[in-house]
Parts: C-alpha cells; structure tokens; sequence
C-alpha cells in the first residue's frame, strides 16, 4: 500500500517537475527571443520595403474588421446603458459613459483580440510555413539576418499601426453609440455631441492608445515567436498558429489589467 | 592534440570530427573531410545518412554537438551573428527543397543575395537575375512568376541560380539534378563544371545520380552511418576496392550495405 502511494507521489512529483522545467526552459526561451527581436528593431539595417508592407497588412487591411467591431460595440454600449440609467432617471449618462467605455476600455481590447485574431495567425502561419520549408535558413544563407528583415518589421508595424486602429475604432464606436441613441432612444444629435465632449478627458483617449501599442507588441511577439520555431510540416504550422492566437489574446487580456490597475486608475 | 594544430595551407573547408545528433539519434558520427581550394567534392551515400545535416553544420544552419568546422583556415564552428553574417558572403546554397521565397517573384528571389546581402541597387541586380536565370534555361517570362506557379524542375533551377547569382568562392549543391530531365540535368552538370574551372568556385555536391557524380566531381567521398567511409579521385571511383562504394555505385541490393526494408 505504502509502496504504490509511495510510487504514485513521486510520479505527481515528476509530472510536476517536469512541467516547471518545461516552463522555464520555454520561459527563458521567449525572454531571449523577445531581447534579440527588440534588438534587430533598433539597429540596422532596416528593411523600409517590408515595414511598408507589414503596415498595410496590418494596419490597412485590419479596419473593416476594427471598423465592424467598434460600431456594433458602440451600438450595444448605448443600449445597455440606456436600459441601466433608466432605472434611476439618469438617461443622460448614456453619451459620457459610451465614450469613456469605448475609448479607455472596449476599443483597444476589442481591436487588439480581432486583430491577433487576424494578424497573430497570419504571421505565425507564414513564419511557420517559412521554417518549415527551410526558407529562414536559406535567408541565412543569403547574409540577411530573420530577425531584421522578418521580425523587425512585423514588430514596428503592429506597434505604430495599432494606436491608429484604435484612434479610427474610438471614433467609429462613438459613431454607433450616437446613431442609436439619436435613431432609436430620442436624444438630440447636438447635446448628445456636446455631453460625449464636455465629460470627455484626454487622458480617456491616450490611456487606450498606449495599451493599444503594448497588444499590438504582443500580437507581433506572439505570432513571430510561435511561427519562428515551428516545426513538423503542416500539422506544426497549424499548431503554432492556434498557438499564436491564444497565446496573444491572454497575454492581451493580462496586460490589459495590469496596465489599467497599474498606470491608467 | 591535432584538434589545435591549425589547417593546412589550401583547405577551402575542413571539417574535423564533426558530430551532430537529433535526441538520441546519431546522424552524424565524427566526420572528417577537407576540401581544396577550387575544387569540386561529391558527397554519396544513402538517404538519410546524414549529408543535407553536414551540409547546414558548415553553414551554421545547425550546430555540431562536437568537432570544429574551419572555412579558409578559421574555425567557424560556433560563428554567430555579425561574424556568420560576414562569412554567408562567401557562400552560396541550393536547398534540397529549393527552398525559395513564395512571397517574392522569381527574379527577386535569385536578386535577393546582391540586393539584401550586398547593397546592390535593385535594377543592376535584376540584370544580373536575368542573365543567370538565362544560364539555367529560363526566360524574363518566368522571371516574373512566383515560385508557387513553377514545376518542381523549373524550381530547383531557379534555386540553382540564387546559390551562383552573387558568385560565391563556396557552392553548396544539394541534389542539383533530382527531378530534371536528363538532357536538362546535364546542362546543369556543365554550368557546375564551368563555375568551378573558370570561376574558380569550391564546391560541395550532394547527389544520387552517378553519372552527374563522374562529371562534377574532382573527388568523390561516400558517407555510411555518420563517418566518411571512402574518399578519392573520381577517376578511382571504379577500383575503390570498397564493397560499400562499389555496392552504392553500381545500385545493388545485395551488399554490406542492407536498406530497413519489410521483404515480402
Ligand atoms: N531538424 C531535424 N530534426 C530531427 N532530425 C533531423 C533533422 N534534420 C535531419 N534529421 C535526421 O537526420 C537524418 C539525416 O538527414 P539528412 O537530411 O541529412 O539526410 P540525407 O543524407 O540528406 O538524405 P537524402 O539523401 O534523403 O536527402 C535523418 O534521419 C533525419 O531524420
Ligand atoms: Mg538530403
């Protein structure tokens, strides 16, 4: 009896150990990772055509996604608000409190999940399906260092495009939030305009648009790291692109809390 | 105390002991080799013995687990960053896979050494594309494809042609000729021959096929299990007085060499 408890405890403690060293060694892994992608970021050479590229990618062709998101978000964000202040006659809450939700809180997040969902794959499936078929080493071959001509501009692009996405969504959901409230729930277009400004700080805006630049670095990280060491065919590119995903989406979850308890409260 | 002595004079490459395993599979097994300024070395040997992994340990794809690995006389074994960046400018690769760039069109693909790695401006550099796409039998019309709208042969030409376009000193062929029709594999034997004899170029070869072998090659060395079990001139290749290379040579199955396969 004493023997087989005895067996079983050492191998929840092996399990255990094993798991802690896994995570150390992937840990350490991503430390070094993230140092050396920084790195390439500020020394040259740096490759302008592929930073341009990255941009549109990123940047561009994310607003319909951000656009669509931050409307119907905003749209919702009146409504419920309306249903919530009514139940003490304070209606009028409605433009400050949409504002304020979008702006500090609902746009960044939100932007920032739709476009690691968008982006984050996409670079982890492109980097994988580039290990994989042993395109990363031939750039090695080619005197062209990854870091620099994949990684670099990946990063810069995620990290400048991002606050634009979210500037564009604030304003979008702002869009929404009027359009019901002055459809649907009877406000004045003017004072629903002047409420949205009067209340309005400019802490509220650049507070979303720093977090925004901070999910924008863990999608890039995220997507570059997953892909950069995929490995095993297309059942590992798929693998590392899930990955990337998930990986980025917590890691903008978590940040997104540190960074208000922290800084922005 | 040979592991400190240093390389003799007019080794392009030398390889001392070199070991690499992937967890607990020994591919490659101390393997010694030297390779003559200008000339052209064939590695044989079956599949999976190991010579795509000797050819990424030169190039610092991968990192040997033990031995040292000398380019020009200087131990580049464990060359990293700046310095391996440095030393790529010598070398020049053609991927078993080919390997190219699916998001750049071809030209650019075999431009990509001059533009990225040397700073060439992008219209020169395309000239040159054009001109070495040429060498390997392909026009302007496939210069501006992608990759992905290539045959398998047409790809590996156009690998061919990225290895030779910057014109290395080191030339790495692994498999050069594999999926080429015969006519279009000896044009390619002969663009391997001239780029050694006029241009001087050292190279390594990895190939199956003998009869490129007996072209292109000055001296040919076989690998089994993890060691180079043979080398010499190709004109000894015939009387190796080797069961294996004789065996691998002539493509038999009867042999010291016996293939893991399930006989009916
Ligand atoms: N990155 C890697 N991870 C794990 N094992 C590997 C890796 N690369 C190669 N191997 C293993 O090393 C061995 C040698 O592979 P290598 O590609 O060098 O063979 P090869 O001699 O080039 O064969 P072929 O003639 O078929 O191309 C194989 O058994 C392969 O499974
Ligand atoms: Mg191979």
């Amino acid at each position: 009896m004493t023997g087989a408890a005895g067996g079983m405890q050492l191998n929840l403690l092996a399990v255990i150990g094993r798991f802690a060293l896994g995570f150390l060694a992937e840990t350490g892994r991503l430390t070094r990772f993230t140092a050396r992608a920084v790195l390439a970021c500020v020394q040259p050479p740096f490759f302008f055509r592929n930073l341009l590229q990255q941009a549109m990618v990123i940047g561009y062709y994310s607003l319909p996604v951000v656009g669509l998101t931050a409307v119907f978000t905003g749209a919702v964000l009146a409504l419920q608000i309306y249903i919530g202040g009514s139940r003490f006659n304070a209606e009028s809450i409605v433009p400050t409190i949409v504002v304020l939700g979008i702006t500090r809180e609902l746009g960044p997040v939100l932007a920032g999940l739709m476009v690691a969902g968008r982006v984050s794959s996409a670079i982890a499936a492109e980097l994988g399906t580039m290990r994989v078929t042993e395109q990363i080493d031939a750039l090695t071959t080619l005197s062209t260092n990854p870091f620099k001509y994949l990684i670099a501009p990946r990063l810069i692009a995620a990290v400048v495009m991002l606050p634009l996405l979210v500037l564009v969504a604030d304003v979008i959901g702002v869009m929404g939030g009027f359009l019901v409230s002055t459809e649907t729930l009877g406000f004045g277009a003017g004072s629903y305009l002047t409420n949205t400004l009067d209340f309005m700080e400019a802490d509220d805006v650049t507070s979303g648009l720093w977090k925004a630049a901070v999910f924008g670095f863990i999608i890039a990280l995220m997507g570059c790291y997953h892909g950069y060491f995929s490995k095993g065919g297309a059942q590992g590119v798929g693998s590392a692109t899930t990955h990337a995903v998930v990986s980025s989406a917590i890691l903008i979850l978590a940040a997104n809390y540190l960074l208000t308890s922290l800084i922005f409260s | 105390m040979a592991r400190t002595q240093k390389p003799k004079d007019g080794l392009k490459i030398e390889l001392r002991g070199v070991s690499k395993a992937f967890g607990s599979k020994q591919v490659l097994n101390g393997v010694d080799l030297t390779v003559p300024v200008g000339k052209s070395l064939v590695v044989i040997g079956g599949s999976g013995t190991g010579k795509s992994v000797m050819l990424k340990c030169i190039l610092g794809i991968l990192t040997p687990d033990s031995g040292q690995i000398f380019i020009d006389g200087e131990e580049t074994t464990r060359a990293s960053g700046r310095e391996r960046e440095r030393l790529m400018q010598k070398f020049g690769m053609l991927f078993q896979g080919s390997a190219l760039f699916d998001s750049l069109p071809v030209w650019e693909n075999v431009a990509f050494g001059l533009i990225q790695g040397r700073g060439m401006k992008r219209s020169e550099a395309r000239d040159i594309a054009l001109d070495t796409l040429a060498q390997v039998g392909l026009s302007a019309d496939v210069a501006r494809l992608t990759p992905a709208e290539l045959s398998g042969g047409m790809q590996k030409r156009v690998g061919l042609a990225r290895a030779i376009a910057s014109h290395p000193e080191i030339i790495f062929f692994d498999e050069p000729t594999t999926g080429l029709d015969p006519i279009m594999a000896d044009v390619i034997n002969e663009l391997i021959v001239e780029r050694v004899r006029e241009l001087g170029a050292t190279t390594i070869s990895i190939t199956h096929d003998m009869a490129s072998a007996r072209k292109i090659a000055d001296v040919v060395a076989m690998i089994y299990k993890g060691k180079i079990i043979w080398e010499g001139p190709v004109s000894e290749i015939d009387r190796s007085g080797n069961a294996y290379v004789e065996q691998f040579i002539n493509g038999r199955a009867e042999g010291p060499i016996q293939m893991d396969v399930l006989k009916p």
